[in-house]
């Protein structure tokens, strides 16, 4: 167990420097986009003349210059307060609490189906390399894979919730249904149905890819050929002996690729009218929000560290190999 | 404003080829009784200040024009084109200083506190003329209200002011706040702007961000028998696509502004139980215009502002872009507000000809490439249609000879680099038009306006005759003499062209067969919704 002490030690002092990059990169990012908070809220309510901009930006804190806002943010950040919402008028915590718990819903759902059945598929793909089942369901990931996931949402959305009316078309639960408990959840899983397939669909095509080909390659390595000459069944060295050591490329794919579910999120959030963080993402940039994106950039980089930690320390279980050869101190 | 009379007949035939869907036997599943049930709307932005009488836009209106009242609403067949709401009556007093109202009796707050005339003074003075976007403009010269009883309300002015200009912009401008959960308080940001309290037919009764806002049924709502709807959700479906597919799967019952997109209207029009309506928007009649940098030489000259006018197909733009869902604009008043329309303005018919013949006149000839000049073209990112006519006027631009680069921005950026910055030669735009040429119209080719103003003269155009004009209207008392320089108005620009106005288009409601009373004023999207009902 000290072993994942001192992983978790080594990683929480390293994810600082990176957090700080995030943080300015962002706010240089939205500082070069033409246009700020006011311009987007002058728009959004028709017009407003000069004084109104005016006071507007002062009020935001607009009419300071670049380097004062930026210390501004990061002296409070340093008292983990994230600040105000200049596009929706409220605390950007508040924003990210209300919305967080979706989005990681949606994820933690879309991660663990792709993972799931990406590798059970990629198990029975990569049983019998070249057979045809492994050429059949190679074609069909790299199909999905190449399918862009808002058109593989919408046309879910028509075919399942359209014209069948088996699933609702878009939200996180029912309207203002009042179900409580039970009949709540049941309600949240039938909405998420057609987002988290959407989702899942198109990353389970790259698990099942790279299972596929680590099992292609293990065939080929003395282990295997060991294990057939002790005379052990074959679905003892598919599963025991090729598909483990296969799954290890994976759970190094599952912690890059948390980051690009959560990137993933925000069209299929919108798709789906689901109230998640890519969306409020996306509302901050149009919104020019410089507050609540880095607010949302610092959460979701804090997230995508913490998913890697766990990744590492599952790799480290996994693979005694792994942080062994670290030094004691 | 005065909205032609305009008969069911002839509603029913302008609408005809949309309405199919009526004659077909009524296929939508029973949802509610007769009276009451829940209707739920598709909506796109969740405002974040939605008190209208600080906030007067579509947006914030779309759901709080259900909760708190103007004095006055827009009619199809009222008089003056208005319909009473919190007011009852209205009068201005010969010297154009004061404007008598008189208050509708029994009104009650939803926090059932009585509704007197100290709650429109305390509007009209605190927020509709320092604080609103609209209300800063029209009641610029209020100097006082004075409330001589609970139900008369006499606005007075420093200024002659047209009581045309008061009339046509009450639905807009006129939305009045408790007075007792203002007064004291830091008016930008009192809760009330988010928990609305007024007197409408709903209260606002739950907000859950990113979801839904829920309005329930006022039991003391004034109006007799009203509202008839138990319940509207304003469900938020950011995505365009979804409101679509909400309202087939029944999921929704309305869906306003356009949210299923013009290219989707021929499928979803054939989908029994749905009804796709082009009406109801009559006072909110947005423009497509070319809005032109004067400050570039090759502009400056009205030659090359002509030649572009004639090198624009209107019609094409209006049947292929707008898929027929718009009309071609004569000039900056639009054919809906007939109070004030002139057709009789110089017009720029389609004419390639003409148009390289006017280039060739101002000493702009074709260089080797076959162009005469390059131009940065700057189309407003806010609707699908501004941008696709960015596409078309490059390659119409193109024909006569005038290279454009497009410039394609987000909203924000594209704001700031037009109205602030100025950095563009051509920029598309969509003004609205509001009833009065006074409230946004004019301000699109007056001069002297700061930088920064957004949907305003930023080309650096300057007509001394024309500001003498939009001057002198704004202090002229006498309706048919108003009337009459806005008639003169329109001609100037439609000679001048400080800005090419090319179509003008109202938005598209899509409901199920269910829904009834839609569209049926000019701003219904925006106005109360006290008598729309779910058939069963």
């Amino acid at each position: 167990m000290n072993r994942a002490l001192r992983l978790i030690r080594r990683r929480a002092i390293s994810s600082i420097p990176v957090l700080l990059i995030v943080v300015v990169l962002t706010f240089l990012l939205l500082e070069s986009a033409s246009g700020d908070a006011v311009d987007a809220y002058l728009l959004s309510i028709g017009g407003g003349d000069a004084t109104v901009a005016q006071s507007l930006r002062r009020a935001y804190g607009l009419d300071q210059s670049m380097l004062a806002r930026l210390w501004l943010y990061f002296s409070s950040l340093a008292r983990l307060d994230l600040g105000w919402s200049v596009a929706f008028g409220r605390p950007v915590l508040d924003l990210i609490l209300e919305r967080l718990p979706n989005t990681l819903l949606l994820m933690g759902s879309a991660t663990a189906l792709s993972f799931g059945l990406g590798s059970a598929l990629g198990i029975v793909a990569g049983a019998k390399p070249e057979s045809i089942m492994d050429r059949m369901l190679s074609t069909c990931s790299l199909i999905l894979y190449a399918i862009p996931s808002f058109w593989l949402g919408l046309v879910l959305s028509i075919v399942f919730a359209v014209q069948l009316r088996w699933l609702p078309t878009s939200g996180i639960e029912t309207i203002a249904s009042g179900k409580v408990g039970l009949a709540r959840t049941l309600d949240i899983v039938r909405h998420l149905v057609l987002p988290v397939a959407a989702l899942a669909l198109i990353y389970m095509a790259l698990f099942l890819r790279v299972m596929r080909s680590g099992m292609a390659e293990a065939w080929t390595l003395d282990f295997v050929l060991f294990a057939r000459s002790k005379g052990l069944s074959r679905s003892r060295i598919v599963l025991r002996h090729v598909a483990r050591n296969a799954l290890l490329p994976l759970v190094t794919m599952l912690g890059l690729q948390s980051a690009a579910m959560l990137g993933g999120s925000v069209v299929i959030e919108s798709i789906f009218a689901i109230p998640g963080f890519g969306r409020l993402a996306q509302e901050a940039v149009s919104g020019r929000d410089a507050p609540l994106l880095m607010g949302i950039i610092v959460v979701s980089a804090v997230l995508v560290i913490c998913v890697n930690l766990l990744v590492d320390l599952v790799y480290a279980a996994l693979d005694p190999r792994v942080g062994a050869s670290e030094p004691n101190s | 404003m005065t909205i032609a009379t305009l008969s069911r007949r002839t509603l029913l035939q302008a609408g005809g080829a949309l309405l199919a869907s009526t004659a077909l036997p009524n296929f939508a599943l029973a949802q509610g009784t007769a009276a009451g049930g829940r209707l739920v709307v598709a909506a796109d932005s969740e405002p974040k200040n939605l008190n209208p009488s600080i906030v007067a836009s579509n947006g914030v209106f779309f759901i709080a024009s259900k909760v708190i009242e103007p004095l006055a609403e827009a009619s199809f067949d009222g008089k003056d084109g208005l319909a009473p709401r919190l007011a009852t009556s209205w009068e201005g007093s010969a010297d154009g200083k004061s404007v008598t109202f008189k208050l509708r009796e029994g009104v009650k707050w939803h926090d059932g506190k009585p509704f007197t005339s100290a709650d429109v003074a305390y509007s009209a003075l605190n927020i509709w003329k320092p604080l609103q976007n609209l209300g800063r403009l029209v009641f610029a010269n209020l100097e006082a209200v004075d409330t001589p009883d609970a139900t008369t309300a006499v606005f007075k002015f420093s200024k002659p002011t047209p009581l045309q200009l008061i009339r046509n912009a009450l639905p807009v401008v006129s939305s009045v706040v408790p007075k007792h959960l203002y007064e004291g308080t830091d008016i930008a940001t009192n809760p009330a702007n988010v928990k609305l309290v007024g007197t409408g037919p709903f209260k606002l009764t739950e907000y859950k961000p990113g979801e839904y806002y829920r309005l329930t049924k006022n039991a003391d709502y004034w109006g007799k028998g009203e509202p008839k709807l138990d319940e509207i959700i304003f469900r938020v479906l950011p995505d365009r696509a979804g409101a679509g597919a909400a309202l087939e799967a029944e999921e929704i019952q309305l869906a306003a502004f356009s949210a299923v997109p013009l290219t989707d209207l021929a499928r979803i029009s054939k989908v029994p139980g749905i009804k796709v309506i082009s009406k109801g928007y009559e006072a909110l009649t947005y423009q497509l215009v070319v809005e032109i940098n004067h400050r570039r030489k090759e502009l400056a000259d009205i030659k090359v502002r002509q030649a572009i006018a004639h090198a624009i197909d209107k019609k094409f733009v209006v049947d292929t872009i707008f898929l027929g869902y718009a009309a071609a604009s004569t000039g900056p008043v639009p054919k809906n507000a007939p109070e004030f329309y002139d057709a009789s303005v110089p017009t720029y018919a389609f004419d390639t000809a003409k148009a390289n013949a006017l280039l060739d006149e101002a000493g702009y000839k074709k260089g080797a490439n076959g162009a005469r000049f390059s131009l940065k073209l700057r189309p407003a990112p806010y609707f699908n249609e501004t941008k696709q006519f960015g596409d078309y006027l490059r390659q119409a631009l193109a024909a006569v000879g005038i290279d454009a680069q497009l410039i394609n921005a987000d909203s924000a950026a594209h704001q700031k680099a037009v109205y602030t910055d100025h950095d563009f030669d051509l920029a598309i735009g969509p003004p609205v038009f509001r009833g009065d040429p006074a409230i946004s119209t004019t301000i699109l080719v007056q001069s002297g306006i700061p930088a920064g103003v957004p949907f305003s003269n930023q080309g650096g155009y300057e007509n001394k005759e024309l500001d003498g004009i939009i001057a002198k209207a704004s202090e002229t008392i006498d309706t048919a003499a108003r009337t009459e320089l806005y008639k003169k108005f329109q001609k100037i620009v439609a000679t001048d062209l400080p800005l090419i106005n090319v179509a003008e288009w109202g938005f598209i409601t899509v409901a199920r067969d269910t829904v009834q009373n839609v569209s049926n004023n000019p701003r219904w999207a925006v106005s109360n919704w006290s008598d729309t009902a779910l058939k069963s």
